[in-house]
């Protein structure tokens, strides 16, 4: 948690002033090659980030990246973190939106070398570290998969002890095989006993497929997230449609509305 | 920390129209859909036990039902939102109540107002506001958008509606106002969230300027 303005104490001899307010310091800009460009699904790419002086951050947390056209026009745009805290690099996975401003050049122009701008980590509410213990509960949809890796990853580099401590179980729902993304290090996270994963495939399966069909619902819910009086922590991370569903069946579930934090996660262009 | 900015080769950016352009503040986009974004489930309470209360600092209270509230003058608003995740809306129709008929109100029923609010809600959501933001025809507790009332995932019953500050300001769910005598960090504010939030200085986050 981000701390308030804390007041320090005055050193002046005139008790009429007010104490000097001691600010904690601005989120600066700081200057981020690229390292690593990884095609994650066709519409979504991760840039793995060496970012000098970044201060840390905590799973679930995001940055500002800022784009800087010739003539000086300027764009923002909110991205998850990706990576967990303890790595080196830094990285952000971002959906490719076709008639998007930002998503297209930072998935199709940036390559390996490239510089950017970012600022972060910001946001100290939907936040997850391993510290906090669980089970975890984490409910993402489509690119919403995003600072819920974050925290499975941040559980996989805990030491044992915390590890055996935060059970997690991701209920992932994707449209189609092809569309999830970090498919092939989510089946590795999913070797772990502690760690359960489910998908479900909206639109399309591969032939063979078993496992859930259909939009995220009360049934599905029911089956597979951890009892009310296990008290699982729970991060919801998806569209507004998915994110409103799921909250609301939790809660009715008989899950304290306190434990169930969210963050709607609309593709930015 | 970046000397200057990096600039993007081959990127030109969607400029908006410069009638727009200046209604927009720095960092911000226009978005023409109107996003949710609240940190946890959305309540729901119904109308029936629902009532909305100032409160002085010395715990003097005014409070209103539904019905009540509704008894009082309306306004119209419409004004731009801007979010602090990019976006801006132009153009926004509310209806409402504004703070400064609660006030005058309420002060009839001896509650005094204090230099600084915080707004409080259905969920434990809070945030703070100094008492020049809210009043002299800034702010109001809204129920209607888009001539409709309200939809819960946009804070219905009823939100506060403070549009010259980022929109996580216009708490949704608004249930009360408690006056405070000094200024008391609300919920985003102390999640890393700046104290008080104009989009045209860019006060985002805890320590912009």
């Amino acid at each position: 948690m981000a701390g308030a303005a804390v007041h320090g104490r005055s050193v002046t001899d005139s008790p009429n002033l007010a104490p000097p307010v001691v600010r904690p310091g601005r989120i600066e800009w700081r200057s981020a090659t690229i390292l690593e460009v990884v095609a994650e699904t066709p519409h979504s790419k991760t840039l793995v980030l060496d970012v000098p002086g970044w201060p840390g951050h905590t799973a679930g947390q995001h940055i500002d990246v800022r784009l800087t056209a010739e003539d000086g026009y300027q764009a923002q745009r909110s991205y998850s973190i990706a990576s967990e805290p303890t790595r080196r690099t830094l990285s952000i996975t971002i959906e490719r939106l076709d008639d998007g401003e930002v998503s297209p050049y930072l998935t199709d122009a940036l390559g390996v070398g490239d510089r950017m701008e970012l600022r972060g980590p910001i946001g100290g509410y939907f936040v997850w570290d391993p510290s906090m213990g669980g089970p975890l509960f984490l409910v993402a949809g489509g690119s919403g998969i995003v600072p819920l890796m974050a925290m499975l990853r941040a559980r996989a580099a805990a030491p044992p002890a915390l590890r055996g401590a935060a059970a997690a179980t991701l209920l992932y729902s994707s449209r189609s095989w092809n569309d999830v993304i970090y498919r092939d290090e989510i089946a590795k996270l999913s070797v772990d006993p502690g760690v359960r994963v489910i998908h479900t495939l909206t639109r399309s399966q591969p032939p063979g497929w078993t496992g859930f069909t259909r939009r995220i619902d009360a049934d599905m819910l029911a089956e597979v997230t951890p009892a009310p009086p296990l008290r699982p922590q729970i991060f919801i991370c998806g569209p507004t449609a998915l994110v409103e569903t799921a909250a609301q069946i939790l809660v009715d579930l008989g899950h304290e509305p306190s434990r169930v934090k969210t963050e709607r996660f609309g593709p930015t262009g | 920390m970046a000397d200057e900015p990096i600039i993007s080769r081959g990127f030109r950016g969607r400029r908006a129209p410069a009638a727009k352009a200046s209604r927009l503040p720095p960092g911000q986009y226009e978005e023409r859909d109107f996003p949710v974004l609240s940190a946890g489930p959305t309540p729901h309470t119904p109308l029936s036990k629902w009532d909305f209360t100032l409160r002085g600092v010395d715990g003097a209270t005014a409070k209103w039902t539904w019905n009540e509230l509704q008894a009082l003058p309306h306004e119209t608003i419409t004004r731009d939102i801007h979010c602090v995740t990019k976006w801006t809306k132009f153009d926004t129709m509310w209806e409402g109540i504004s703070v400064d008929t609660l006030i005058a109100e309420a002060a009839k029923r001896g509650v005094q107002t204090a230099p600084f609010i915080v707004a409080y809600s259905d969920g434990g959501y809070t945030t703070n506001l100094p008492l020049d933001d809210v009043t002299g025809g800034k702010a109001w507790i809204a129920f209607g958008y888009d001539g409709k009332p309200l939809d819960p995932e946009h804070g219905g019953p009823a939100r506060l509606l403070v549009p010259h500050l980022y929109f996580w300001k216009s708490a949704k769910w608004v249930r009360g106002i408690q006056f405070t005598a000094h200024n008391e960090p609300g919920f985003w504010e102390v999640n890393g969230y700046h104290d008080r939030g104009d989009p045209w200085r860019e006060q985002r986050y805890t320590g912009d300027p």
